[in-house]
């Protein structure tokens, strides 16, 4: 567990533990679905195996094989399907019962989680010294992440009394229940990062300040919020459409021809991009995979939950720009 | 040229492909339309989705313990837990759980998420509290509540980023700013967060409280299959 940082202090411990422990779960998830593998098909076995791999091993892996990798997934998932498991009716049984004997103590494990994470994520990189540091800043989060869960899950094995191979299955039928969408994000990732290079987003504001009238400051407000929702729509990434379209359409218009104060109309902006990330099946961790994970029939159906409530707060935030930003 | 990349997405969404696939193709199209090689498409994707990896970190981690304890009767207990609270109602539940969170992200702190909070404790909180006493919801209902609990969980955590301490996006904001030569200071960028995350806990009052009403109005009416086609009509 001992890196060197390229140029820092020696940091204790790496973020890469925990993708490591991840991936080798994914590994076992798979070892177990070759048991069904006659009857469910090879996808499942095959999509978790690679999925593993990539885990463990990508930092290590020259980029391109990695993307060939990904491409091979995306292959196997259009040749089979991943089956959910489907619950037996003595399970329902078995978990009122348990729920009745285990009591309150089955609270402990998933309230210990974000106690974990929360005091993980504040002291780990506050310990270091001359030379050295417990974490990396920039990984703080995923270390404290990572802990926790570890210690959610000794704690839950414990309580249950229950073994590994439970946990395993257990793990498993919720990761079967997301399915493909698991790595979408990742995927989608990929895209942003090409579209990114490909100079989408520029292509995309200089056509609207080139159609739009930006001589009156209202429009050039609504260019940039209506600019930074749609770019999320299409990208899923708030952060990504910022500094496209504050580049492109914010600080030219809003700032330089009307006089906008720079600090309001990123913050307004930055929020109207947000609602746009409720709106897209792009910002698949946050709208697909809770719509899978929470066994939904309808994939669709956080957004259709989400929209009303976009479309009103991205109205406000076009007001409330448009109202103080040109204040000074 | 680069722009292919956008009409094969729009296209292969429309035509119901696979998600995942499309995704892909449309990559291979915008890197093709702007003259990248196959060996960069791939690189990118690559390197990409390793870098991303954080964000199926929560889930793949976090699935063995939430697993084990929902079979041992996790959700049975939260929700048996929270029906003994008087004046709780799914809509209300959700909103505290949405402040809660706000309160969190204000100061940089995530506490939640889908899988450690929502699956296992949210939804079934809210799911309880709405058939208190009655026979199972009907399915759309069940299922609506649910949504909601997944977008208390994006409301909260959307909404009041960084305000008092700057952790991510106010420090990109300051960073593409000054890329720009123009330069502000990260109090101020946080601080004109609040009017936004003020509004967000109003229009989800909003939202919580509608749904809180179409769950009174199914308890009211006698039969679960009447809400249901009641339910369809709703916008």
């Amino acid at each position: 567990m001992w890196r060197q940082g390229e140029a820092g202090p020696v940091k204790l411990l790496s973020s890469e533990v925990f993708y490591v422990a991840a991936g080798l779960g994914l590994i076992a998830v798979a070892v177990r679905l070759l048991r069904r593998a006659g009857t469910d098909g090879w996808t499942g076995v095959l999509f978790y195996g690679l999925l593993g791999l990539i885990f463990c091993l990508g930092p290590h892996l020259p980029s391109e094989w990695v993307g060939g990798m990904v491409v091979a997934l995306v292959l196997v998932l259009t040749r089979g399907q991943i089956k959910p498991p489907v619950p037996a009716a003595a399970e329902t049984e078995f978990r009122r019962t348990s729920a009745a004997r285990l009591g309150h103590r089955l609270l402990v494990p998933a309230l210990l989680i974000p106690l974990v994470v929360l005091s993980a994520g504040w002291l780990l990189p506050r310990i270091r010294g001359e030379g050295w540091r417990m974490v990396d800043t920039k990984e703080a989060n995923q270390v404290a992440l990572g802990l926790g869960c570890l210690a959610g899950l000794v704690a839950a094995m414990r309580i249950t009394r229950a073994g590994p191979r439970t946990a395993v299955d257990e793990g498993g039928r919720l990761l079967l229940t997301v399915g493909w969408a698991l790595i979408l994000p990742q995927v989608l990732a990929g895209l942003g990062g090409i579209f990114a290079r490909a100079g989408i987003g520029e292509l995309i504001s200089q056509g609207i300040g080139a159609i739009l009238p930006m001589q009156w400051a209202w429009i050039a407000v609504v260019a940039y919020c209506g600019g930074m929702a749609m770019f999320t729509v299409v990208m899923g990434n708030a952060f990504a459409a910022f500094p496209v379209m504050t580049l492109g359409i914010g600080l030219p218009f809003i700032v330089r021809q009307h006089g906008g104060d720079p600090a309001i109309m990123s913050v307004f902006g930055m929020l109207s991009g947000y609602c746009g990330t409720l709106m897209t099946p792009m910002a698949a961790n946050f709208n697909l995979v809770p719509a899978l994970l929470l066994e939904l029939e309808d994939r669709r159906a956080v957004i259709k939950a989400q929209v009303p409530f976009a479309l009103a707060l991205w109205t406000f935030n076009v007001l409330a720009m448009g109202l103080l930003v040109f204040r000074r | 040229m680069a722009l292919v990349g956008i009409l094969v997405m729009v296209v292969g969404l429309m035509l119901r492909w696979n998600t995942l696939l499309v995704v892909v193709l449309a990559g291979f199209a915008t890197g093709l339309g702007a003259g990248f090689s196959i060996r960069e498409i791939l690189g990118l994707l690559g390197s990409f989705f390793v870098e991303n990896r954080f964000m199926s970190l929560p889930v793949v981690l976090l699935l063995p313990a939430i697993g084990l304890l929902e079979r041992f009767g996790l959700q049975e207990r939260a929700a048996g837990l929270i029906s003994g609270v008087s004046h709780a109602t799914a809509g209300r539940v959700m909103w505290v759980y949405q402040a809660l969170r706000q309160a969190g992200s204000m100061v940089g702190l995530t506490i939640g998420g889908h899988a450690a909070m929502v699956r296992p404790l949210v939804a079934p909180m809210a799911e309880a509290l709405a058939q208190t006493g009655r026979a199972p919801l009907p399915r759309q209902l069940s299922h609506r509540i649910r949504a909601h609990a997944a977008a208390a969980e994006n409301w909260g955590n959307f909404f009041a980023d960084d305000i008092l301490v700057a952790i991510g996006p106010v420090l990109l904001m300051k960073g593409v700013l000054e890329s720009a030569g123009v330069s502000v200071g990260v109090v101020e960028l946080g601080l004109w967060g609040l009017p936004t995350a003020a509004m967000a806990l109003l229009l989800a009052a909003w939202r919580f409280r509608l749904l809180d009403r179409d769950i009174a109005r199914w308890r009211a009416s006698g039969s679960p299959t009447e809400c249901g086609a009641k339910e369809k009509q709703a916008p």
